[in-house]
């Protein structure tokens, strides 16, 4: 009895240093929020006052192909944004780990992950008007660099024909991605014990084997990219914005940018909350997921 | 024996010489950008983008500099993220200490409306944010982009932090409490200078993310005297009379800054990205 008083003492005057903190996500996140979901039932062109609309926005947006193909085009952006950097991020960090580290020491394998790192550190929209000019069709690098070597009947207009439209940002995404599951992936090889890998190569074991056995290792931090990439993935807008502007067509559009042309070109202020409403219910199940990982893992962490 | 390690060594050597080639394609757009941003016109149009510069010149990037008042949108966004980093940061200490140290009840609770507070996407929050700003008076300052983010990115620090606090020596908390210390002297005097380290580390974070955002900038600040440097420079990029060295010279000042940072804070940066995943 007498420890649980001392306990609570210990506990009691923390509440104030709280306040503050839950007051302004209230007010600057809780409140827009709302508001937006409430604008969600509503027809709005953003003058004048909203009229309750009911469903009327989320039926619309379920029968309309756009909404539907800026969905599809996130799904295919996954690729780009998780599936391709997560999967060559890992490869990279156990060659370089496993093979360039233990023949060459640390510097150069700090040396090229520093490198590979550098598109990450850009604003996303930066990095897509570094593209923007290189898949320029008139004068563009990467045209003149396939005329250069003799492959000038695949050169073409990158950005503007819809066939490669969003596989040019798809290659964008990767380029600007590689290096965050690569750096968190070298830093959780480093808690591997090399003598786990060495034994695997006594053994016989081949490459794919010791790829197997390290991302079985790692995977608290599989997870991790995995869900935080895929939260980035749905939110993906500047280089859509810098770039094509969705299009060609259809091409290229993406549920983040749908939204932004309802609400700030089309004046169709109400579809663009109901577009952005059911955005942030797909990110908040992933976030639950994310939390969920993160908890599993520090009790486990605990138990070791 | 040795066969196989003479055998091992040449593959250790082709993996590093394939590493090495792959690390600089990634890097290729940089050095082209780069390449073609310091020619005039006149040999662009001769020799193509690929070629390097016979003469180096300034000039394009001096006149995108004057057409955008580079020097300008420079300052905001300095402005802008630093506000931003240090704002944010006192949003977390009190925030963090409470649920770290404090160990409030319902905290895994709290911590939840922290994290979802930073993940929200900002489409949801964007045309209220927007009218809100309209209505107070607020729209198109650079106040409005910093109390933004100072929640948001406050936000991510409060979790990041309090799990850092949630590890602080009980022995000093307790100590500091049985000599009279008030949670204001115990917060101010121990535990923010103890953690120093840390707080280092967020507000790099927060002034590097705060630079490189493009949304809620892009929807708040419609003139151009209030731009920061990524918008100012993907407007630029929608002109029409914008030829191809004044297309790099944009994006080789766009990038310019962030190349700085990571420079200055390499080590923060990649370790924080770690912490930030796993503890």
């Amino acid at each position: 009895m007498r420890r649980r008083s001392a306990r609570s003492a210990l506990h009691r005057g923390y509440g104030p240093f709280l306040v503050p903190g839950l007051a302004l996500v209230a007010l600057v996140v809780g409140l827009p929020f709302l508001t937006n979901v409430a604008v969600s039932f509503t027809r709005w062109t953003g003058v004048g006052w909203p009229r309750w609309a009911g469903l009327a926005n989320y039926r619309r947006a379920f029968a309309d192909a756009t909404f539907w193909a800026s969905f599809e085009n996130n799904l295919v952006l996954l690729l780009a944004v998780t599936v391709i950097p997560t999967l060559l991020g890992l490869v990279l960090a156990v060659l370089l780990y496993d093979t360039v580290a233990r023949r060459f020491g640390a510097r150069p394998v700090a040396a090229l992950k520093a490198g590979l790192y550098v598109p990450q550190v850009l604003p996303v929209a930066v990095a897509g008007i570094v593209w923007g000019w290189i898949l320029d069709p008139g004068g563009g690098a990467l045209n003149a660099a396939l005329h250069a070597v003799g492959l000038g009947r695949f050169a073409g207009n990158w950005l503007g024909d819809p066939d490669t439209a969003l596989p040019s940002i798809m290659g964008i995404m990767v380029w600007f991605q590689l290096g965050y599951p690569l750096v968190i992936f070298m830093a959780a090889v480093q808690r591997i014990d090399p003598q786990l890998l060495e034994a695997a190569e006594l053994d016989g074991a081949r490459w794919h084997h010791r790829f197997h056995l390290v991302s079985h290792l790692v995977r608290p931090e599989l997870l991790v990219v995995v869900l935080t990439t895929t939260i980035y993935a749905l939110k993906l807008f500047g280089p859509i914005y810098v770039l094509t502007r969705g299009g060609p067509g259809n091409a290229t559009i993406v549920p983040s940018y749908f939204a932004y042309q309802n609400f700030f070109e089309k004046a169709r202020v109400g579809y663009g909350a109901a577009i952005s409403t059911l955005m942030t219910l797909i990110i908040l199940v992933l976030t639950a997921l994310f939390i969920r990982a993160q908890h599993r893992q520090e009790r486990a962490l605990e138990g070791r | 024996m040795r066969a196989r390690r003479r055998r091992g060594s040449a593959r250790a050597w082709a993996v590093l010489l394939a590493v090495f080639l792959f690390t600089m394609l990634v890097l290729s757009p940089f050095l082209v950008v780069a390449m073609n941003a310091v020619k005039d016109a006149a040999e662009y149009s001769n020799q193509g983008p690929l070629a390097f510069p016979d003469h180096v010149t300034l000039r394009v990037i001096q006149r995108f500099w004057a057409r955008v008042d580079f020097g300008g949108k420079l300052w905001n966004s300095f402005v802008i993220s630093a506000s931003v980093a240090v704002l944010a940061t006192l949003f977390a200490l009190p925030s963090a200490f409470a649920l770290g140290i404090g160990r409030l009840r319902g905290r895994a609770a709290y911590l939840v409306i922290f994290i979802v507070a930073n993940t929200l996407p900002h489409e949801a929050l964007a045309y209220p944010l927007y009218t809100y700003a309209k209505a107070l008076g607020l729209y198109d300052t650079r106040l409005s982009v910093i109390i933004v983010f100072t929640v948001i990115q406050g936000a991510f620090g409060t979790y990041l932090l309090s799990s850092v606090f949630a590890a602080f020596p009980r022995e000093l908390v307790e100590a500091a409490q049985v000599d009279g210390c008030t949670k204001l002297q115990l917060l101010v005097r121990i535990v923010a200078p103890a953690s120093l380290p840390t707080l280092a580390v967020l507000f790099t974070f927060f002034f590097v993310w705060t630079w490189n955002e493009f949304f809620l900038p892009l929807v708040l600040l419609v003139s151009d005297a209030r731009q920061t440097v990524p918008i100012a420079v993907s407007v630029a990029q929608g002109q029409h009379n914008v030829d191809a060295p004044m297309a790099s010279a944009s994006a080789l000042l766009g990038f310019l800054p962030c190349i700085v940072f990571f420079l200055l804070f390499q080590r923060t940066l990649t370790r924080g990205v770690t912490a930030g995943s796993v503890k």
